[in-house]
């Protein structure tokens, strides 16, 4: 599986966390999310520990820190919101370098910054380490409506078709010498968007039918499989450590 | 009568589209076991119709289907359609899942199976056309002619009685389309192949019928249809340029089945 479309951020390697069981990973990484929102945003130490921890998980995984760092900067609207805050917040202040900065604010964009943070490297690890497709089957074994899964998976598969008839006509329409940068060639993309659509329209037909003829009766056919504990384990012990960290945290506050 | 129920039998099959076009008027065809036939017409002749009624999708407006003896109507659409396997012309309509495995193990998922019985369907179907190795991959990033052949994995799966091909050479580049052949002549099934690729049908159906205007305009064998030059002309069907017409001798069409 290489990089292009419909992967994202996958990482193709067989590192250690690749091989676990996907639903695991997501329960994994749901509750080691869980366990930093709860951490109390004063007992910093706690946070650098969740740090730690994603790091850990992130060399098992052999993800380079490098990707990851590059990866974070997702966050970075967010960061620039949450710096604003010291700056608008109400109540006693502080001075810092000349600039009255509110407390409350102060507290509130540090705890947004270290949470937000921590929660996208999580995701990040699961991303890199996690191909779509087992995704969403992990999602399936977590009993995530089949409508829902379906809709993932069909949106999935087809979109690098849809994208590639997108190209195609765009390449099309750029070879008779169209270069829609005008307004005024505004209509060849609006109709060239139409006729997507219709195409689309009519794929879906033509998948249905195919589907029809290989037996689908309106409920797809479902890979669950037993569960493995020592996935359940591996992929639950971090969210386990930030658990303990957050509980430690809150009994020395 | 203690014959056996033919393959496929088709009688007096009429079909109007809602918006009022006639595209079948009355086609007649029977295919017995182990057949291989070739359905040959130009484009708007009413092939891919015919092929939707054959597993049910379309309803006839009047006229029969059966398949194995067993009529082609609502009740039986179950095992109709595990008897009856269609690939359809463009793989990217076929292949929905978000890996191969998966998609392949949709059809007898379907059917009920599980476990491992399912698993060994799927290693069974993938080894017959040559793609066991990409159980695991997604089928956008397979060529063309790769994911035809998964296509054609999806329907083995189901071990139908009947293998039914929509313009299986279509977009293949030579070299697919040989392995296609190879593929396709390893099977022992019965086939019915609908298309207007006329040394496609040479190569792998020994008999053709001919539908041209909803109707079967000719029934024979491949090579007599295609030697007769007149009886294409009047249903818009072309031998291409180049093709060596010493495949139509007799001796020739061992040859043909050896390219």
């Amino acid at each position: 599986m290489n990089n292009a479309h419909g992967t994202g951020l996958y990482m193709d390697h067989t590192g250690r966390l690749h091989r676990l069981a996907a639903h695991s990973k997501l329960v994994g990484t749901l509750g080691f999310v869980a366990a930093v929102v709860a951490t109390p945003r004063e007992q910093w130490w706690s946070f650098v520990a969740d740090g730690v921890i994603v790091a850990m998980v992130a060399v098992l995984a052999g993800l380079p820190l490098g990707l990851l760092a590059r990866r974070l900067t997702i966050e970075l609207p967010f960061i620039a919101f949450a710096l604003l805050m010291p700056f608008v917040g109400n109540g006693p202040t502080v001075r810092l370098a000349g600039v009255n900065l509110s407390q409350a604010g102060l507290w509130s964009a540090w705890s947004i910054v270290a949470k937000g943070t921590l929660g996208v490297a999580a995701t990040v690890v699961l991303a890199s380490t996690t191909a779509v497709p087992q995704l969403i089957t992990g999602f399936e074994r977590l009993r995530v409506p089949r409508a829902l899964t379906a809709i993932g998976a069909f949106m999935i598969r087809y979109l690098d078709v849809v994208t590639g008839e997108l190209q195609r006509m765009r390449v099309a329409r750029e070879s008779r010498g169209d270069r829609a940068r005008w307004l005024w060639q505004a209509k060849a993309v609006g109709a060239g968007a139409g006729a997507l659509f219709v195409r689309s329209y009519e794929r879906g037909e033509r998948v249905f039918l195919a589907m029809e003829s290989r037996g689908y009766t309106g409920t797809l056919p479902s890979v669950r499989r037993g569960d493995e504990p020592r996935h359940w384990a591996a992929c639950l012990a971090p969210a386990a450590l930030a658990s303990a960290c957050a509980i430690a945290a809150w009994r020395f506050r | 009568m203690t014959e056996p129920a033919p393959a496929l039998e088709v009688a007096g099959l009429h079909f109007t589209y809602p918006d009022g076009r006639h595209a079948l008027e009355g086609t007649d065809l029977v295919v017995f076991d182990g057949e291989k036939v070739a359905v040959l017409g130009p484009n708007g002749a009413g092939k891919t119709t015919l092929m939707l009624h054959l597993n049910g999708i379309h309803t006839p407006t009047r006229g029969t289907v059966a398949v194995g003896g067993l009529p082609v109507v609502k009740a039986n659409l179950r095992e109709i359609r595990r008897r009856v396997g269609i690939v359809f012309q463009d793989p990217d309509d076929q292949l929905f899942m978000p890996t191969v495995g998966q998609d392949v193990a949709f059809g007898p998922a379907n059917l009920g199976l599980r476990g491992d019985e399912l698993d060994a369907r799927v290693a069974d179907a993938l080894s017959a056309v040559g793609m066991s190795r990409h159980r695991d991959r997604a089928p956008h990033h397979l060529s063309f002619g790769e994911r035809r052949r998964v296509a054609l994995a999806t329907v083995l799966a189901m071990q139908p009685d009947v293998l039914v091909l929509d313009e299986p050479s279509a977009n293949l580049d030579p070299a697919s389309r040989r392995e296609l052949v190879e593929i396709l002549l390893t099977l022992e099934i019965t086939l019915v192949m609908v298309t207007h690729d006329l040394p496609y049908a040479l190569q792998l159906c020994p008999r053709s019928v001919v539908l041209d205007s909803g109707m079967a305009a000719a029934d024979g064998e491949t090579r007599t249809l295609l030697a007769d030059a007149a009886l294409l002309a009047r249903h818009r069907l072309e031998l291409p340029y180049g093709f060596d017409r010493r495949l139509l001798e007799v001796d020739g069409v061992d040859a043909a089945r050896r390219v």
